[in-house]
């Protein structure tokens, strides 16, 4: 019988594409067999590894995962916490124990502490099979967002603009000297002077559409020395993108 | 009377010249155009998103809301007035029937998946053009599916059966139209209507002319699909 | 709006900087691409940045309006297409839809841009209908002015049909070479408000900060022929003069698209 893929690595296929054929295959990620063929079963990139064939979404909403750190915005206050938007089909809770170790007295005014339309930095502390999400604020970097603006990327694009250990994004801030907070749900929060911040969207988007090509990482330090003037070396700072930006500390009380 | 010419000039199995594109909405979360002789069909899918109203909610699956409507210009003759109506609303649910078979929502309780499809210029074969848009809109979006969805008017005109039907075939007074459509993998049929009298042998022709037919569909659609990615 | 958010649009409007690089009067690039229908007897669509709104013009014969014996008929219809937003929903046009079809209605009504004399095939009897729609494609802001301008290039590609020997129109038949008769050609330019700052062209966030907004009909000539005031919080005379000023000078930018 026939052993043989059909497609090129990193080539672009449509849902029900035929990628390879044969029995020694595995479908990965984004694949399925039908018989002897494996196909693809959405829009994506083909990831050849040995004998697994995945395919790399390039577009889709963002699926909630544990562990995952990212911006939601608060759009509704409950009894016992809060309810945010974390642009995925489904809302997150976080509730009085997960989002201080302050006491919270009993009746005490929520929004005090979270207000409705505050964005914060949290991690996803658990996901039910009903699509039921907590989320958490105790955790390092994880915070309330003070000033700064939000802009919204497709959530599979993230990996990119993070880059290898941090490398991509410590590049925009280095460039511009915003304070860049990447979501993995595609939420990211910039602040900066007004026209570094704008560059630093531009780079962003550039990022977002470029995200399947190569050599990208050189392309964005060659773009971002010749928007802002500054050198840019595409070195990997893994600090960088795990630090909260210290003009925010994580602090509570008084109204926004 | 036999017709052997058809009123533009086209072969019994041709099918009028096509155009696609996707991505052209980029506020949706996948979009795409696609254009059959002057027939074009403009579609956005937004989701999974949240479902309202909440007693539509499955907590078993998410569900696809497919909403057809034709642009008030759009219309062969006098204007079309909005609202849609009864059917609008039938398209909408053969259009939805159509393209359920390929999604596995089961992984989105409790939400939606919604499909808006506009016209703005119309000749016939629109609910096929709708469901060509639709497909690949769903891909644009992320959404796994087992195939994507081809779908052409067919019919008979007279004696013969013919594919892609304009208006002027579509309502010549002895014929029936029969659109259907197909995955392009399988070949197996997702949608299938018909309207007047044919005999079985006549709709087991248009079935075969329908399948090859939406293999040149399907060269449109993908490569469509894969130039939404610049290289 | 968050009031933390509408902090650092400020902080970027006191530098002049809007949060896409654009200055607070400056427009994004509008495109018009015309005959984009081939069931419309004209139609249009225009981009604004990535605002994209289409029109269509149909034209129908028919009776006149008792109180109207010598003038044709005119309507603007708009609907937001849930295409375009996934705020928009299916469904009868809501207030945003309802206003925006009336402001645009008023502009091209109003200052009699279309001579409806001109539309009168016999007198008490048979007159032309001029229905326009607009249908917005993707909305990333701004939809007030490029839907004015997307019903106005519209209007421009309009080709009468031809009538059949009832004076009904002949769908059928190519159209003829004729215009509608357009006297006039209003643009729309709506100025907003907030905090000290004037701006025009609202990205869909920045319209999130809006305090109070003016809609401006200019013509060619530079009159005013319809406004609409909208926002929550009050204008004083001098704003409003300043920011009709501002429409005055910025609708040429706008027509010179055309």
């Amino acid at each position: 019988m026939k052993e043989e893929i059909l497609v090129q690595d990193k080539e672009i296929v449509v849902p029900g594409e035929t990628v390879a054929i044969g029995m020694s295959f595995l479908p990965g990620k984004g694949a399925y067999r039908d018989n002897d063929k494996i196909l693809a079963q959405r829009l994506g990139m083909v990831s050849v590894e040995g004998k697994v064939i995945k395919l790399i979404p390039l577009s889709g909403k963002y699926i909630p995962k544990m562990k995952d750190r990212i911006v939601g915005k608060v759009f509704d206050v409950l009894m016992t916490g809060w309810r945010l938007e974390i642009n995925s089909p489904y809302s997150a809770v976080m509730t009085l124990k997960d989002a201080t170790s302050e006491f919270i007295p009993r009746g005490a005014d929520l929004t005090q502490y979270y207000g409705l339309g505050d964005y914060v930095v949290c991690q996803i502390s658990n996901v039910t099979s009903q699509k039921l999400i907590d989320v958490s604020m105790k955790g390092p970097g994880l915070q309330k967002l003070r000033g700064g603006r939000i802009i919204e990327v497709n959530s599979q694009k993230v990996p990119r603009i993070i880059g290898k250990d941090g490398s991509m994004v410590s590049m925009i801030k280095q460039a511009t000297g915003c304070n860049v907070i990447v979501g993995q749900n595609g939420l990211i929060w910039i602040d900066g002077e007004p026209e570094k911040e704008v560059i630093a969207v531009k780079a962003i988007k550039k990022i977002e559409e470029e995200a399947h090509l190569g050599g990208l990482t050189d392309r964005m330090a060659a773009w971002l020395e010749k928007e802002t003037g500054a050198k840019v070396s595409p070195m990997a700072q893994p600090e960088q993108a795990e630090e909260a930006p210290p003009s925010h500390p994580h602090h509570f009380g008084g109204s926004q | 009377m036999s017709y052997t010419k058809r009123f533009d000039g086209r072969g019994q199995d041709e099918i009028r010249p096509m155009s696609a594109k996707v991505g052209i909405i980029p506020r949706a979360d996948g979009s795409a155009m696609f254009q059959i002789g002057k027939t074009m069909a403009l579609c956005a899918v937004y989701g999974p998103r949240d479902l309202h109203p909440k007693f539509m909610q499955n907590p078993e699956t998410g569900i696809l809301r497919v909403s057809y409507n034709m642009m008030p210009f759009s219309g062969h003759g006098e204007r079309v007035r909005p609202g849609g109506g009864r059917r609008s609303k039938e398209i909408s649910m053969v259009i939805q029937n159509a393209l359920l078979p390929v999604l596995d929502l089961k992984d989105y309780p409790n939400a939606v998946v919604d499909v808006f499809v506009e016209l703005p210029q119309t000749d016939a074969g629109t609910r096929c053009a709708a469901i060509c848009a639709a497909a690949m809109a769903l891909a644009d979006a992320g959404l796994e599916m087992k195939d994507l969805v081809c779908a052409v008017a067919t019919g008979r005109v007279e004696d013969k059966i013919v594919v892609d039907l304009n208006y002027y075939e579509d309502s010549h007074e002895d014929g029936a139209d029969l659109p259907i459509a197909v995955l392009p993998n399988s070949g197996k049929v997702t949608l299938m209507q018909m309207d007047g009298e044919m005999t079985k042998e006549q709709i087991n022709e248009a079935i075969t002319k329908a399948r090859e037919a939406c293999k040149k569909i399907y060269e449109v659609q993908k490569a469509a699909l894969k130039a939404r990615f610049k290289r | 709006m968050n009031q933390e958010l509408k902090i650092h649009l400020l902080r970027a409007l006191s530098k002049n900087v809007r949060f896409d690089g654009r200055k607070a009067l400056e427009y994004r690039p509008i495109t018009v691409q015309y005959n984009v229908s081939a069931s419309a007897e004209g139609s249009a669509i225009v981009r604004v940045g990535g605002t994209e709104v289409m029109a269509g013009v149909k034209l129908e014969t028919g009776k006149p309006y008792p109180d109207t014996p010598n003038q044709g008929n005119l309507m603007v219809n708009a609907e937001l297409l849930p295409l375009s937003n996934p705020a928009f929903e299916s469904g009868p046009p809501g207030e945003q839809a309802t206003e925006l079809a009336r402001v645009v209605d008023r502009a091209i009504r109003e200052s009699k841009s279309i001579d409806v004399h001109k539309l009168v095939i016999t007198p008490g009897e048979k007159v032309w209908s001029v229905s326009i729609d607009i249908c917005t494609i993707n909305d990333e802001g701004g939809l007030q002015d490029a839907a004015c301008l997307a019903a106005l290039a519209a209007l421009k590609n309009t080709k009468m049909p031809k009538l059949d020997q009832d004076n009904n129109v002949d769908y059928d038949a190519d159209k003829t070479k004729e215009g509608l008769p357009l006297a006039k050609e209003p643009v729309e330019v709506t100025v907003v408000k907030i905090g000290d700052h004037f701006l025009v062209d609202l990205l869909s966030d920045e319209e999130k900060a809006i305090e109070a907004r003016l809609t401006v009909a200019v013509t060619e000539k530079g009159t005013v022929c319809a406004l609409q005031k909208g926002g929550a919080t009050p204008l004083s005379p001098e704003e409003i003069d300043k920011m009709i000023d501002i429409a005055q000078k910025l609708a040429p930018t706008l027509r010179k698209s055309l």
